[in-house]
């Protein structure tokens, strides 16, 4: 059966026999490129009517059901809504930051995609520092967040932004730590060396209770950092309209809206690398026939059903949980969450060296 | 110590009610087959049940004798938040000669309501109540405004 990795090699090695290697790598990355692109309108779709659907479970309604079987193309609908509706700029705001922050925010989720391993072997860049990379590079979405509320001359959306940049600055603390309690396990913040690490059992399994705690306490601080409800302050609907993309509309305001959502898919694929094995498949024990059974699925798939069982997981806390104050919210981080990751990745050390994991 | 000992007892009562709360949704997602409060209209239309206490229009009840409750005592007018009812009552003379008060017309505006039952409470005789009929658009605003009382209807016999 031809895996991605396969295809993958194929690709690489007819574009070296065809052209010079300078010029592979162009197309290469053209091609690359083209495929982000694609998975971004792709996962867009997909997520907006799962989470659509989710939420219609959870409340007992039906969810969209008009457009196509069982409503499944109302999202496309909507996305040729939003595409033929003017890209208006309101007067008064400062026109280039205003243009110019959907796209950082957008930019900011394609590059977190870079050294994500989607299937065995099948990586963009797997660049030594990954993790680091990706939390470094997540940072930067808050710039934009910022850029949108402050351009937008909206006393609203700036309130919007503020909530915003108090809220990822101090949640990126925590997740920082979650992702460090398994840098110490692995000893490597390489993508592929962590993922390897896992291939006799998942971190979770093995590194009982610091993972344990490293995992609920990454969950909490992910959803905190993709603005998602309970931790939606930047958005704030009964408060602040619509916070910092208040002002926008058309294209632009879908530009928000799906970096929302490919940052929840990102930030649950880290999860599902660090935490849950990446493309490991699941066994128990070693060379019994459910191992057997197991490998035959293949990795892409093990890939994304572990992240899209995270994404469900965090739709199901914005169906559940009321939203916090702002006061709330940085209580909850700065008096629990930070001390006990703290503690926490301690706990997680002294695990390390005395080899006490699986 | 106590501080301490509070602060741990937070976080687990947090963790409890938190898991409480998502096997709640948990639980409606997984019956989301069998249960469904979403009413199809207008596809359902012929099978369309209401609950019970479905809230359309206020209507006075009449029974087969043409005969309402209503004394004519303007406590529903009164009740009313937002001035939808109007009450005119005349006064029945009896055959001894005795005046008495009786509606005349019951006056309700359907497109003031708001169907907050107030009205339906203040009645002493239950005279009034909520139809479940919702299907009000009309291309006349006067059509809106009601008279409620039957032509010709009169007190029911015995209801003071
Ligand atoms: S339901 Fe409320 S608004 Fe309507 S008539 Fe009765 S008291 Fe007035
Ligand atoms: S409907 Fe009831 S409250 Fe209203 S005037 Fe008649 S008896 Fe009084």
């Amino acid at each position: 059966m031809p895996s991605l990795e396969h295809i993958a090699n194929l690709v690489h090695d007819w574009l070296n026999a065809q052209f010079s290697p300078g010029l592979a790598l162009f197309f290469e990355f053209f091609i690359i490129g083209v495929l982000i692109i694609g998975l971004f309108s792709i996962l867009g779709l997909v997520l907006i009517m799962m989470e659509r659907k989710v939420s219609a479970w959870m409340q007992l309604r039906l969810g969209p059901n008009r457009v196509g079987p069982k409503g499944m193309f109302q999202t496309v609908a909507d996305t040729v809504k939003l595409i033929v509706k003017e890209g208006m700029t309101p007067d008064g705001v400062d026109k280039l930051l205003f243009n110019l922050a959907p796209f950082i925010v957008m930019i900011v989720a394609m590059v977190i995609m870079a050294p994500l391993m989607f299937a065995k072997n099948f990586q963009i860049w797997d660049i030594n520092i990954g993790v680091f990379f990706i939390t470094a590079i997540s940072s930067l979405s808050v710039i934009g967040i910022l850029m949108a509320g402050w351009a937008s001359n909206n006393k609203y959306s700036l309130l919007g932004a503020m909530r915003s940049g108090a809220q990822i600055v101090s949640y990126e603390l925590s997740a920082g730590f979650a992702l460090l309690t398994i840098v110490i396990l692995t000893g490597d913040l390489k993508i592929s060396a962590i993922v390897n690490a896992q291939s006799d059992g998942w971190w979770i399994f093995k590194g009982h209770l610091p993972v344990w705690i490293a995992f609920v306490i990454f969950m909490i601080a992910v959803t905190a950092e993709t603005n998602r409800a309970p931790f939606d302050m930047a958005e704030a609907e009964s408060e602040l309209t619509a916070g910092f993309h208040t002002e926008y509309s058309g294209m632009k305001f879908a530009l928000f809206f799906l970096a929302e959502y490919v940052n929840i898919f990102v930030v649950c694929a880290l999860g599902a690398t660090l935490f849950l094995g990446g493309w490991q498949p699941l066994h128990f024990g070693t060379g019994t026939g459910f191992n057997r059974v197991m490998d035959y699925i293949p990795s892409s798939i093990w890939f994304a059903g572990k992240t899209f069982f995270l994404i469900f997981v965090i739709m199901w806390f914005r169906w559940t949980f009321p939203r916090l104050r702002i006061d709330q919210l940085l209580n909850l981080e700065w008096k629990y969450l930070l001390p006990i990751s703290m503690f926490n990745l301690l706990l997680a050390t002294l695990i390390t060296i005395m080899g006490w994991h699986f | 110590m106590a501080f301490l000992k509070k602060y741990f007892s937070n976080i687990f009562q947090a963790i409890r009610s938190l898991t409480t709360g998502m096997r709640i949704t948990a639980g409606y997602a997984l019956r989301h087959g069998k249960e469904k409060i979403t009413q199809q209209y207008p596809d359902n239309k012929k099978t369309l049940v209401l609950p019970e206490r479905f809230r359309g229009e206020v209507v006075l009840t009449h029974d087969e004798n043409n005969e309402h409750a209503c004394t004519g005592c303007t406590a529903c007018e009164l009740a009313c938040p937002n001035g939808t009812i109007k009450i005119i009552t005349k006064f029945d003379v009896s055959p001894e000669g005795k005046k008495k008060k009786a509606l005349d017309t019951f006056i309700y505006h359907l497109e003031l309501c708001t169907m907050c039952n107030l009205c339906i409470e203040a009645c002493p005789t239950n005279a009034i109540r909520m139809a479940q009929t919702f299907e009000h658009s009309v291309f006349d605003r006067n059509k809106l405004t009601k008279k409620l009382n039957n032509p010709g209807s009169k007190i029911r016999e015995g209801v003071e």
